[in-house]
Order: structure tokens, then C-alpha cells, then sequence
């Protein structure tokens, strides 16, 4: 397996408090990775480096190095660029307050894409790909915030693909939604494995078994123990690693 | 037993005040109407109101209003065009570009600015903007520099803090989650604010706009300083004009008998507007919310 | 940005490749450089309009315009300050106790989902709607004409208690809201009445923005030209004896309305602009300042 991001000894401070601690990962390419950890681990702030969401968090100073395909994302890329390569799905479902075809023509358009049939094929396209497009069909043209919190997150995911990212960076994705819709974005996640590298940071470590290839479990700000999620889940080599697993945690 | 009665007692009183406001305004409601409404009859609804000929003192004398009712139009409209674009821009600038300490500097700039009397503008108008006007307009028909333009441009300076300050907080009302959507999907700073946060504190900021287009349709003294005041139907863009407002003061100095009714009936025209401007701003406020 | 362990920090954005993106982006840059220039826009006609009238007025401020009486030959402004000054503190009486106790009854009293409640903001948000011209045409046909009080302060303070009785009482409410409704449990918690309750806890906790509030009403009062030309009149001497309150009188305001618009005394014109200008200026950063302290608690 080949890796899409190396991050090499990075450390993040917010002010004084050090949030993530030296840390060293290899990312594979079309796999899903899950980060698990109890909260105020590090595992969003870590998710949120990769894409360069913490520039805008005051006080946030990052050293390190984050190889995307082997090119810094901290060095000469272009920001909005890496954005676009690396896409991120939100803990809450946050579609624009436009129409259903807005919110996913947004990013299109942003990146210069103007022939109507081009962003109705894109639209068209990444509602599909998103398992969204029959439900969403016949009101393209509907304001996507009626939509129920399962369908805006989907919705969500639809909108980080038409823009054709390499990457989905995903936190707690399915957090703020019931059992069902959480099945279905899982089974959209696995779906989307075949052409994306997929990173989910997520509470639910049953969600992690069932979906991820590899897992890195956080703990204050420190990796402390990554490897493939059946041999971390069933044969834990730390011992905080399994105290939390277990449930034995705290 | 002493204190119970002061208590009710203090309650009744509190009470009377909340009905005192409520009574204010019935109050200016009934007198204006009262002091209006049988002159508009006497003239004439049609006649009052789309009358082209305002000629107190003439024998017959003509009561129209509609010159006014076009002047105080055309000049909100020019405030319109020139205020909301810088003061929605403006806006934009305070809400997601300021830097902390400019802002220290700029958000009590932008009070004071709403602080300075309207006499004041006026004043200015008259000294800065009136002569400007009249000297480098001269060959596209400005006369003597009082105009519509003038009239325009200081209303539209005097509309800024309004627009500025209601926009600005429409602005950072916006939930933060669709500014990090758009910039997750590569959008730049720009492109977030413009194309994903503008549009969702839209409600708002044509609230805004609704209330600087009532403050410049009611005001008086810094037009009457640059405006002309000539009552006839707006002759262009250099021309003078006279505002409802306008209409008012100029006149009513000397008025007696239908000409003052007709005057206290203008005011009522003007208070009907701003009712409805009201009404429209109270609405789109509770779209907001 | 301060080094971690010595190392330069790598997450921030250096000037040449903010410009890359912008000269990669145009629309980005166009719109970068609009908002800024409407905010320089902004900030410049406020320095203009506030330096031009300081620099060609002040050379015009001389001693004579501080005399004791009015005449033609000295406008004399002073008379017109001490106008001003009693006309701020007779609408301040009327304004402030009505607007302070109705906002006492809307935030301490009423039952929640009160009809009245509504009624009175809807009431005091049309009232803040209206223009001071209709408010000086309203004073003109009920103080002036109907309780034949004529031109007089009393006239003219009353028309404009009514203009910031929204003001005063909006900003009161605010005051009254932000207080922890804890004080007011202690407070009953000790057998306290709810009278004593809001006059000795929740009143004194509001002061500050209750204050701010005042004070912006006194802003307008000072600046308020077109609710008085019709109530308060023109006359430019001190209304003084023993019915001073139903004398004419001119407040500052009016006092350069009359200069300017009669073309004469364009100077004199200048001088008062620069005193009012002023005067307004300090109340409106007192009132920022004390509302500032409001915040901080």
C-alpha cells in the first residue's frame, strides 16, 4: 500500500498548551484510517492539520513536516489548492443555506467551472456518488437546510466530492445523527474507499472496527499505538490501548 | 401592610409608564391624521397626492405634492446607490477583514459617524459638497450647486452608519460553520465571505438598507441645506428639488388655514411611508431571528 | 510568532504567497480591494468632514461669540448653550424616569407572553422609526396648538422626551436583561420585596448601561434641530423669570440652523458647528466609555 500523507515529528501548540505531541504517522492511499481517543486527545486537531484548517484557530503554531504525495503542505503549496485535494466533512452537517444544486455547485464554481451542463454532470454526479441522488432528485432546487440532518450530511459529503478532492477528511461524521442515517453514511464511507483516501476521526470505536483498515489511537496528544484495526482491537500491544477499548478507561 | 401597598402602589406606577409609550403613540397618530386628513378631503386624495402643481399663495391655489413625493424618491434612491454599496462593503471590511486593533479605531468611528448631528451634515453639504458641484458641474446644467446630486451624496454619507452597523452584525450572526465549509472546499478568504457568508446574512443586511432608506426619506435639515427646496417636478440630476420633509419646514413658518392643513397633510404622507418602511424592516428582522 | 523548541513555526501563510494566490485568483483580489477601499472610504469622509469643519472653524471661535446676551453684532452662542442645557435636563426629567420605569415594568414585572409586553416594543420601535420632522409637526399641533402652551422649552422638551423615551427605555431594558437573574433569587431568598429587590440589586447592577443610554439621549437631544424649530421656536435669548418654561428659546442646534440658513454669519456659522460638533463627539465617547465598563463588569 502506498502512503498519501507522512506527517514526520509534528508538534501543535494552541498558546501554551501543547496539543499534539511529536507525532509520526503513514497514511495509506485508498484506505480508511480512523483516529479513536477519548476527547481532547488531539485526534480533530490532527485531522484538522492536514488540510490546513488550524491556520485559522488564533495562536495556533505548528513545527513539523505533512507530506502530501511527498510535498509539504506546510511548505510552498498553494493553501486553497490543498484544500481543494484534501476535503473535509464536519462533526454537524453545515450545507450553505442555498439550494440543494447550490451547495454543490459551490466548489466548482469557486475552482472556475462555469458551462451549466458541465455543473449539472458534476452535480448529478456527485449526488450519485454520495447515495443521495434519488432522494434528492426532484428538489435540486429546494433549500438544502430542509433536508433531515442524515440527508444534509450526505448532502455534505456530495458537495466535498464535486469538487474532486484525492482526500476526505471526515470528523465524527456521523456524530449528530441516528442509527440509521449513521449505517448509510458508513456504507456510502466503504463504498467511497475505491477512489478515496479516507480519514474519520470517531468516538465510535464499533464505527472504526467496522469500517477502517488502520487505526491510530490518541492519547493527550500523543500516538500511542497505530496499526491495522483488527490487530489493535484484538490484540492491543499497549496497555492504555486496551485499558480504553476495553472500557476500562479512566 | 405599609409595604404591600407601596409595592402595588410602585407596580400600578411602572405600569402607567409601559402605557404611557403606548399612549404616545396613538397620540401622534390621532393628532397628525386629525390635523391631515380633512385637508386631503378638501383637496382632493387624487388631486393631493398626484397634483403636479404645489402654488399655496396663487389664486385658485394648487395643492400637489407630487413633485415632493418624486423629489424626496429620487433623492433616497441616489442615497440608495451611493451608501449601500461602501456601506455594505464596509461591513464586510469591520465583520471578516479587520484586523483587532484597526478595529479598535474603526467600530467607535462608525458610531461617532451616526453621533454627528444632521445640522452638522448639512452644514458641510452646504460649505464642501454644494459648491463642488456647482463648480465642476456647471457644463452638465448645474445652476447654483443645490441638487438632487448634492442632496443625494450627503444623505448617502449620512445613511453609512445605519447600513454599516446593521449589516455588521447580520454579518457576524452567520454561524462560522459555512465560512469553514466554503474555505474547506478551497475557497479563498474572499470567496467565503462573499459567496458563502454574504448570502446567508442577507436577511439582514436588507434590514439595513430598509432602515437607511427610512432615515434618508426622513430627513430634514441636512437636505433643506442642499437640496434647493424649489417645489416643481425634478428637473434632473443638477437641478433642485424639494423633499417632503422639506415641504414642511419651508413653509410652515407663515401658513395658515388649508395651505397649513396641506402642510400638516404632507406630514401625514411622510408618516404613512414610514410606517410601511417600518413594517417592512420589523419583518425582515423577524426573518432573521 | 514564537518559536517552538527553537524551531521557526510552519503554519503561517508569508507574504509572497498570499500575493501568488491573489495574482492566481483576480476575483479574489478585486474583492479584497473593494472591501478595503469602501472601509478607507468610510473612515476618510468622517476625518474630512470632522477636520474641515475644526480647521475652518476654529480660527472663528473668539470671546465674543461667549458673551452673556445675543445681539446681532456679537452672536453670541452662550445663550443658546445655556438654552441647550435646559432643555437636555427638562426632556431628561420627563424622558427618563417614564422610559426607566417602563422598562423596570417590561423586564422585572411582566409575566412572560403579556399581551402588553409586545405591544409596548412594538410601540417603541415605531416610535424610533419616526423622523424628528413628524415629531415636530406632532409637538407643533398638540403642545404648541392644542394645550396652548406655544413656542416654549416646555414645548419643545416635551416633543423630544418623547423622541428618546425609546432610546432611554430600549437601552435600560438591555441593562436590566443582563443582570443575573441570581442577584434577584439572593435577593428573595432573604425575604426581600420584589420593590426593594429592583431598587436595591438589580437597578444598581444596571446603572452603567442604563447610564450609556442617558447619555446617547443627550447626544440627540443636542443635535436635534427640526422636532424644535416648530415647538421650542427661534427666539435667542435665555428664557428666564418666573415662567421661563414657557418662553421660546433656541438650542445650539437651532442657533446655527438660523446662522446658516439666513447667510450672514457664515463664520459665526463655522465656530458653532466646531462647538456642537464637539460637544457631541465627547458625549458620544462618554457614553461608549461608560458602556465599555458595563461590559467588563
Amino acid at each position: 500500500m502506498k502512503d498519501k500523507f507522512q506527517i514526520e515529528g509534528l508538534d501543535l501548540f494552541y498558546g501554551d498548551f501543547q496539543a499534539l505531541k511529536n507525532v509520526e504517522l503513514s497514511l495509506g492511499e485508498r484506505a480508511i484510517t480512523a483516529f479513536i481517543g477519548p476527547s481532547g486527545c488531539g485526534k480533530s486537531t490532527l485531522l484538522k492539520s492536514l488540510n490546513r484548517m488550524n491556520d485559522l484557530v488564533e495562536g495556533c503554531r505548528i513545527t513539523g513536516r505533512v507530506l502530501l504525495d511527498g510535498e509539504d503542505v506546510y511548505g510552498d503549496m498553494d493553501v486553497n489548492l490543498l484544500r481543494r485535494r484534501v476535503g473535509m466533512v464536519f462533526q454537524k452537517p453545515n450545507p450553505f443555506p442555498m439550494s440543494v444544486y447550490d451547495n454543490i455547485a459551490y466548489g466548482p464554481r469557486t475552482h472556475g467551472v462555469r458551462s451549466r451542463a458541465r455543473l449539472d454532470g458534476i452535480v448529478e454526479k456527485s449526488l450519485r456518488d454520495a447515495a443521495i441522488w434519488e432522494e434528492v432528485k426532484d428538489r435540486l432546487k429546494k433549500p438544502a437546510l430542509g433536508l433531515s440532518g442524515g440527508q444534509q450530511q450526505r448532502l455534505c459529503i456530495a458537495r466535498a466530492l464535486a469538487v474532486e478532492p484525492e482526500v476526505l477528511l471526515m470528523d465524527e461524521p456521523t456524530s449528530a445523527l441516528d442509527p440509521i442515517s449513521t449505517s448509510k453514511i458508513e456504507d456510502l464511507v466503504l463504498e467511497l474507499k475505491k477512489n478515496y483516501t479516507i480519514i474519520i476521526v470517531t468516538h465510535n470505536m464499533q464505527q472504526a472496527t467496522r469500517i477502517s483498515d488502520e487505526t491510530a489511537f490518541f492519547l493527550l496528544g500523543e500516538v500511542v499505538e497505530f496499526g491495522a484495526t483488527e490487530d489493535l482491537f484484538s490484540m492491543p500491544k499497549d496497555k492504555r490501548t486496551e485499558d480504553y477499548i476495553t472500557g476500562r478507561f479512566g | 401592610m405599609s409595604g404591600k401597598i407601596k409595592e402595588k402602589g410602585m407596580e400600578i406606577l411602572f405600569l402607567a409608564c409601559a402605557l404611557a409609550s403606548i399612549a404616545a403613540v396613538a397620540v401622534i397618530c390621532l393628532f397628525l391624521f386629525m390635523g391631515g386628513i380633512p385637508a386631503i378631503g378638501e383637496i382632493g386624495a387624487g388631486e393631493f397626492l398626484l397634483g403636479r402643481k404645489w402654488a399655496p399663495q396663487d389664486v385658485p391655489a394648487s395643492f400637489g405634492i407630487f413633485p415632493m413625493i418624486l423629489g424626496s424618491v429620487y433623492v433616497t434612491g441616489g442615497a440608495i446607490l451611493l451608501g449601500v454599496p461602501v456601506g455594505i462593503l464596509a461591513a464586510v471590511f469591520l465583520a471578516r477583514f479587520c484586523p483587532r486593533p484597526a478595529y479598535r479605531v474603526l467600530g467607535p468611528a462608525v458610531q461617532l459617524m451616526a453621533g454627528i448631528p444632521s445640522i452638522v451634515y448639512g452644514f458641510f453639504g452646504m460649505v464642501v459638497i454644494v459648491p463642488f458641484i456647482r463648480e465642476h458641474f456647471r457644463r452638465l446644467g448645474a445652476v447654483n450647486g443645490s441638487s438632487i446630486l448634492a442632496a443625494s451624496i450627503l444623505l448617502g454619507i449620512m445613511i453609512l452608519p445605519t447600513v454599516i452597523g446593521v449589516s455588521e452584525s447580520a454579518l457576524r450572526a452567520v454561524p462560522q460553520s459555512y465560512y469553514e465549509g466554503a474555505l474547506a472546499l478551497g475557497a479563498t478568504h474572499e470567496r467565503a465571505v462573499f459567496f458563502a457568508v454574504l448570502p446567508a446574512a442577507k436577511s439582514g443586511i436588507l434590514a439595513g438598507v430598509v432602515l437607511g432608506v427610512g432615515r434618508a426619506i426622513g430627513e430634514t435639515m441636512a437636505v433643506i441645506m442642499v437640496a434647493g427646496n424649489q417645489p416643481r417636478m425634478p428637473a434632473g440630476l443638477f437641478k433642485g428639488v424639494r423633499t417632503l420633509t422639506a415641504n414642511i419646514v419651508m413653509e410652515m413658518g407663515y401658513a395658515s388655514g388649508l395651505h397649513r392643513e396641506a402642510l400638516i397633510a404632507t406630514g401625514v404622507v411622510l408618516f404613512v411611508f414610514i410606517l410601511l418602511i417600518n413594517l417592512c424592516f420589523s419583518l425582515l428582522k423577524r426573518r432573521m431571528d | 510568532m514564537r518559536d517552538i523548541h527553537g524551531l521557526p513555526a510552519v503554519n503561517r501563510v508569508s507574504l509572497r504567497q498570499r500575493a501568488r494566490s491573489y495574482l492566481r485568483r483576480p476575483l479574489s483580489l478585486l474583492l479584497f480591494l473593494l472591501v478595503g477601499l469602501a472601509a478607507l472610504l468610510t473612515a476618510a469622509t468622517l476625518l474630512f468632514i470632522i477636520g474641515y469643519i475644526l480647521v475652518r472653524g476654529a480660527p472663528h471661535i473668539t470671546p465674543s461669540l461667549f458673551e452673556l446676551t445675543y445681539n446681532s453684532v456679537n452672536v453670541s452662542l452662550f445663550p443658546a448653550v445655556v438654552t441647550t442645557v435646559m432643555m437636555t435636563l427638562l426632556s431628561l426629567l420627563i424622558a427618563a424616569p417614564l422610559g426607566i420605569f417602563t422598562a423596570i415594568y417590561l423586564v422585572e414585572y411582566a409575566r412572560r407572553g403579556n399581551r402588553l409586553v409586545g405591544l409596548v416594543r412594538i410601540t417603541s420601535e415605531t416610535l424610533s422609526g419616526i423622523p424628528s420632522i413628524v415629531y415636530g409637526l406632532f409637538g407643533m399641533l398638540f403642545f404648541v396648538t392644542a394645550l396652548h402652551w406655544g413656542f416654549s422649552l416646555l414645548s419643545g422638551a416635551c416633543t423630544l422626551a418623547i423622541m428618546i423615551l425609546p432610546l432611554i427605555m430600549r437601552t435600560t431594558e438591555e441593562a436590566l436583561k443582563s443582570v443575573p437573574d441570581s442577584f434577584r433569587e439572593a435577593s428573595f431568598g432573604l425575604g426581600a420585596g420584589r420593590l426593594r429587590t429592583v431598587f436595591k440589586v438589580v437597578l444598581p447592577s444596571a446603572v452603567p448601561g442604563i447610564l450609556a443610554g442617558v447619555i446617547l439621549a443627550i447626544g440627540r437631544i443636542v443635535g436635534e434641530t427640526a422636532a424644535l424649530i416648530y415647538t421650542a421656536g427661534t427666539v435667542a435669548q435665555i428664557p428666564g423669570g418666573k415662567d421661563a418654561l414657557f418662553l421660546s428659546g433656541r438650542t445650539l442646534a437651532i442657533h446655527m440652523y438660523v446662522l446658516s440658513s439666513e447667510g450672514l454669519h457664515t463664520n459665526e456659522a463655522y465656530a458653532t458647528a466646531v462647538v456642537l460638533l464637539v460637544t457631541v463627539l465627547l458625549i458620544n465617547t462618554l457614553s461608549a466609555v461608560v458602556a465599555r465598563r458595563l461590559t467588563k463588569g
